[in-house]
């Protein structure tokens, strides 16, 4: 290759910008995986959940969550008869040990709400960030830059769902990172991987074969706290009105 | 020249700041990450930091590979679609390394995790009163936690 001084110096700036790229590596060059070619989200299939606490236990040991915070939790409601809009809620430790003996003579309805972070397509916690250390990807999953936070909890306060905590330990944000480091992989979430009755489903909304196009079209799904505009890609089946 | 005649203490304004300017963008190249703004207001390279996290469930087909006896076995029975990792815990260090041995699961505690009886979990789901169905036996002594039906392709 023939290069005069002139060519060199036009080059060197592209060069430069190149090097950067390749210093900076990125999950697209994992084998196999291109981020966008995916959209991630996730089924929750009310009338299936036991409430057996599997998805925290998991969770838990997946991601090394710190005692008595709870990237994904599980609720029990008790909506009465007599006051539809003010259900009882527990949730004794995240439903991580499963839950009280629940009597069948008790008066209402019972049943298990799964929650974990809904992966906002428009989070209101990515929005509030000063600094830039939390993000959606270009695959649509919420993740924290640990090494960029400052611990500020603006993100905790902005979280309409809770579902954010500042690492007692580290100091900085921490939340459900759909098991990023497993979806890239082509393995499903730990919660999912651990749900026994398939109440939890990951789906990907970019892949015209996931079943879950089929689901929504045939089932009555929603999605949290609807008014708020987030984009929430937590798809709840037969969600009851009360749930907040 | 003559509109430049008193104009010195401008060039002088100017000179400290664009050495300012330089300053501030020497100062931006050393403070700011490589990868910042690769894909938007965020360090680019993060993700591949995120995504490189080590994994604790190895994931049912991992477990198919070698242990394909207990998939026929469960294959027939209610707990088909029940991933081994839901009951025998995470196993990503098993898999890797067989010789590192899972603990083994006591039934009377784990089966009643699911199985036990409450008014909150759907109607449909096999629920039991432990205490009166076993009186503290472990659920194995009849039942095949793989394919818990006693008799075989008896409904349970």
């Amino acid at each position: 290759m023939n290069l005069d001084r002139r060519h060199f110096l036009i080059m060197l700036p592209a060069a430069a910008i190149a090097w950067e790229h390749v210093l900076a590596g990125t999950p697209e060059t994992s084998p196999n995986y291109s981020m966008s070619e995916h959209w991630w989200g996730m089924l929750i299939d009310v009338p299936k959940c036991i409430g057996c606490g599997n998805c925290v236990r998991a969770c838990q040991a997946e991601n090394d969550v710190p005692d008595g915070f709870f990237r994904t939790w599980v609720e029990r409601y008790l909506v009465t008869d007599v006051n539809l809009q003010n259900p009882v809620v527990i949730s004794p430790d995240g439903g991580k040990e499963g839950f009280p003996y629940a009597a069948p003579e008790d008066e209402g309805k019972y049943f298990f709400v799964p929650k974990m972070c809904n992966h906002c397509a428009d989070s209101p916690c990515t929005q509030v960030c000063p600094v830039g250390a939390t993000f959606i990807t270009p695959d649509g999953v919420v993740l924290v830059d640990q090494k960029y936070c400052l611990g500020c909890a603006y993100c905790v306060q902005a979280c309409p769902y809770g579902c954010r905590y500042i690492h007692p330990e580290k100091r900085v944000a921490d939340k459900c990172t759909l098991c990023y480091h497993r979806i890239t992989k082509g393995l499903t979430t730990a919660c999912c991987e651990a749900c026994p009755t398939g109440a939890r489903q990951l789906v990907d909304l970019k892949n015209p074969n996931d079943p879950i196009h089929a689901f929504l079209k045939t089932h009555a799904v929603q999605v949290l706290k609807p008014q708020m505009a987030t984009g929430a890609k937590l798809f709840y089946n037969e969600l009851d009105g009360s749930v907040r | 020249m003559s509109f430049f005649k008193d104009a010195g203490h401008l060039f002088r304004f100017g000179f400290v700041f664009v050495i300012a300017f330089l300053g501030f963008l020497v100062l931006r190249h050393f403070v700011v990450p490589k990868s910042f703004g690769e894909y938007g207001h965020y360090r680019g390279a993060s993700i591949a930091e995120i995504a490189a996290h080590p994994i604790h469930f190895a994931g049912h087909d991992t477990c198919e590979t070698c242990h394909a006896d207990i998939l026929d076995t469960k294959k027939s029975g209610k707990h088909a679609n029940v991933n081994c990792e839901a009951c025998h815990g995470p196993l990503a260090a098993h898999a890797d390394d067989p010789s590192i041995q899972p603990a083994k699961l006591d039934t009377a505690t784990l089966c009643v995790r699911c199985h036990a009886a409450s008014a909150a979990k759907p109607k449909n789901f096999p629920q039991v009163d432990a205490d009166q169905h076993s009186t503290g036996l472990p659920c194995e002594t009849c039942h095949q936690p793989h394919s818990p039906a006693i008799a075989a392709g008896g409904a349970k």
